[in-house]
């Protein structure tokens, strides 16, 4: 994603030395959230690291692809970082921790099980604030291209001249 | 005169439009030596410009000035200022169609005789029929290249078309192959064949695909005859004390409005916005907006019931490789009402690219249940159902209390199923998982319509005044110098893409002006 450099100069090593754990993919430090394994971290703008880190999660249980890093959910959800975005994205996680904190007794990133944390999604999935953020993924996420290998999409074709020439019949499987 | 023309000219034919209905119109009007002003409310983009990027292509050419929508149907929940995925640019929605260019039966143009009177439905017979059109739909199909007519080869099949075939022979059918397609499937008409690129609704890059923007306009814009103002938005069309319209109002780019005389004026705007324009233009002699003495304008808005099936396997498919829509079965295309509806349906290959296919598959659906689906993406075989709708007057355009940029009144989308609409999906959803299943999917998902691409109905044809807005010429029934050209035409849908009966009503109907002309009645 935008920051392959960890924030600030740090080495991996200071990064998650810094850093505190957040549920079980993130780690958040002094306006920075970054992966576990530090491979890819992003400096805050406007949103709180932890409350970033919900979001990121957040996402992911939205649309969980477990072949799919974290970098791009955080990269899909970074438009939320910002002045003009930031205090709406703060005021629903607010709700969605109250929530959590009520139907399963802690904030929602420290719930173990995505299942546990999908029943809170499905308590909250007609408030606006969810529908944006899942209305913002459906481009946020998918449109960027880096993942579309991984689904084994090719994207842009005719630069390499189409597929006249490169499979488009090739299909073995079938008669 | 040559073109370009003086808006105080009032000699000229106005078109409202340069899709399929108004481009074809402009080229054969001035191939005739008849001087043609066409108004395009969007900017123009050639091979060059289009884009292999859903999104990016959308952004480029889609229709997403505000419109509003209501009625039981999906698309007014999900897509609620989107009802259509249409075009707006010199060629309209011929830049993003998928080319498949079929005849209808003999028996939809006359459904009423044919289906019975159904409760609800507000069906009607065409005042012609497939004898009258057999020539102009000669003319079309060579016009436009069709595979599988004039000696012009079928399309190779792709990985899509290699998995539906295969389904279609293990369930029964007979009637299948890649399909009556606007695309060239060799170099010809100074056109490239195609390069199996996938992204023909994104614009086809080589111009393989048959499109106003880069066949009709230029050719006509060659005789001297043919002027095309780009990003001219028409407000409204004006007319005189007698009742005949004397011009049309329009906005260009910067919001000025401007006013082009005209001697005969053709709207061909789509269904959304060629009713819209007439609702909008009403006037003290016209309080119900022009040509709407019978009360039809905007009404029995149809949109092929469509929807579409797709199938996951257990390996590759690959399916947004090659043409997107070569491939159809045709059994089921049939008016058998033992099937529990009438009319028919045809299934045709579709994909869509994993952007689109995020958004459409399962609109507003989340979860595991959804992206475990995508998950298998590279997996996924697709078809697409265009069945016929029926017609009902509460389905229709009205002008909606929003306002758009320029401040004029917007179309609202008013759409429900009929009980016929849902049998005949339902119907079509069944055959269409079995299909995949014959040939081994691990999983069917039947997927809601999208956002219409074929709009039809809206202004219909009729024999009667009192039934419909437009003549069996297209000419309104009450102002004589006033046209329809676009699909807002159709008095009722039938099973098939439009775009090739639009083109052959088209030329029929410049070939109807320029007599008239000709004989001093218009």
């Amino acid at each position: 994603m935008q920051d392959t450099k960890s924030p600030k100069g740090l080495t991996r090593r200071e990064l998650l030395s810094r850093a505190t754990a957040a549920g079980a993919s993130f780690v958040i430090g002094a306006g920075y959230v970054a992966g576990r394994d530090a491979a890819w971290a992003t400096e805050m703008n406007a949103m709180k690291p932890e409350s970033f880190a919900t979001l990121a999660q957040m996402a992911r249980d939205i649309y969980p692809h477990d072949q799919v890093a974290d970098q791009y959910y955080a990269a899909a959800i970074k438009g939320y970082d910002t002045q003009e975005q930031a205090e709406m994205a703060e005021a629903g996680l607010g709700k969605l921790n109250t929530l959590a904190r009520e139907m399963k007794g802690s904030d929602y990133i420290d719930i173990g099980w995505e299942a546990d944390r999908v029943e809170v999604l499905r308590a909250m999935q007609d408030d606006p604030f969810f529908q944006t953020v899942r209305g913002g993924l459906v481009t946020g996420l998918y449109n960027q291209k880096e993942i579309w290998p991984i689904f084994g999409y090719e994207g842009e074709s005719y630069s390499q001249g189409g597929y006249i020439n490169r499979g488009f019949d090739d299909i073995a499987w079938i008669g | 005169m040559a073109a370009p023309f003086d808006k105080t000219d009032d000699s000229v034919v106005v078109i409202i439009g340069t899709g399929a209905g108004g481009g074809t119109l402009a080229n054969e009007l001035a191939q005739k030596g008849i001087s043609v002003v066409a108004l395009e409310a969007g900017g123009r983009y050639l091979p060059q410009d289009f884009l292999n990027d859903e999104w990016d292509s959308f952004g480029q050419l889609a229709w997403t000035d505000m419109r509003t929508t209501s009625g039981d149907w999906r698309v007014a929940k999900d897509f609620s200022n989107l009802p259509s995925w249409i075009v707006k640019a010199v060629g309209g929605t011929t830049t993003h169609w998928a080319g498949a260019s079929l005849r209808f039966q003999d028996h939809e143009w006359k459904a009423l005789t044919n289906y019975g009177a159904l409760e609800g439905a507000n069906l009607l017979d065409w005042p012609i029929d497939g004898a009258e059109m057999a020539s102009w739909y000669d003319k079309a199909e060579k016009k436009m290249n069709v595979t599988g007519t004039n000696d012009n080869p079928r399309l190779p099949g792709n990985n899509n078309y290699k998995v539906f075939s295969a389904g279609a022979k293990n369930v029964g059918y007979q009637e299948f192959h890649t399909g009556n397609m606007a695309i060239n499937s060799r170099d010809d008409q100074d056109r490239m064949m195609c390069q199996q690129t996938g992204f023909c609704f994104q614009g086809c890059k080589w111009g393989a695909k048959w499109s106003t923007a880069y066949t009709e306009i230029p050719e006509g814009e060659a005789t001297g005859n043919l002027e095309v103002r780009e990003k001219a938005h028409v407000a409204r069309i004006v007319h005189d004390d007698s009742g005949k319209v004397t011009g049309v109002e329009y906005l260009d780019e910067n919001g000025d409005m401007h006013m082009q005389a005209a001697r005969i004026v053709c709207v061909a705007g789509n269904s959304m916005e060629s009713p819209r324009l007439l609702l909008n233009s009403a006037s003290t002699m016209f309080p119900d907006g022009l040509a709407n003495s019978s009360g039809q304008v905007g009404r029995n808005y149809m949109r092929h019931l469509t929807g579409s099936v797709y199938g996951i396997f257990d390996k590759p498919v690959r399916m947004y490789r090659g043409t997107t829509m070569a491939g159809i079965i045709q059994d089921e295309a049939k008016h058998d009402p033992s099937r529990g509806f009438v009319g028919g349906y045809e299934l045709e290959t579709l994909s869509l690219g994993l952007p689109f296919m995020a958004a459409f598959l399962d609109p507003g659906a989340w979860g595991r249940e959804f992206t475990t689906a995508l998950d298998h993406y590279e997996n996924m075989a697709g078809m697409w159902i265009v069945g016929e709708d029926m017609p009902q007057e509460t389905n229709r355009i009205t002008l909606s209390d929003a306002e758009d940029q320029w401040g004029l009144k917007v179309a609202n989308v008013h759409y429900s199923d009929h009980t016929n609409d849902v049998a005949m999906r339902n119907h079509a959803y069944d055959r269409g998982m079995a299909i995949y299943d014959s040939v081994g999917a691990t999983r069917t998902l039947p997927t809601p319509p999208y956002p219409s691409t074929h709009n039809l109905g809206t202004n219909r044809m009729s024999e009667n005044a009192a039934d419909g807005v437009v003549n069996k010429w297209g000419q309104t029934h009450d102002i004589a110098n006033l046209f329809v050209s676009d699909g807002s035409q159709f008095t009722t849908g039938a099973a098939e893409n439009p775009t090739l009966t639009i083109v052959a009503l088209a030329i029929r109907q410049a070939d109807h002006i320029a007599r008239e002309m000709s004989a001093g009645n218009l």
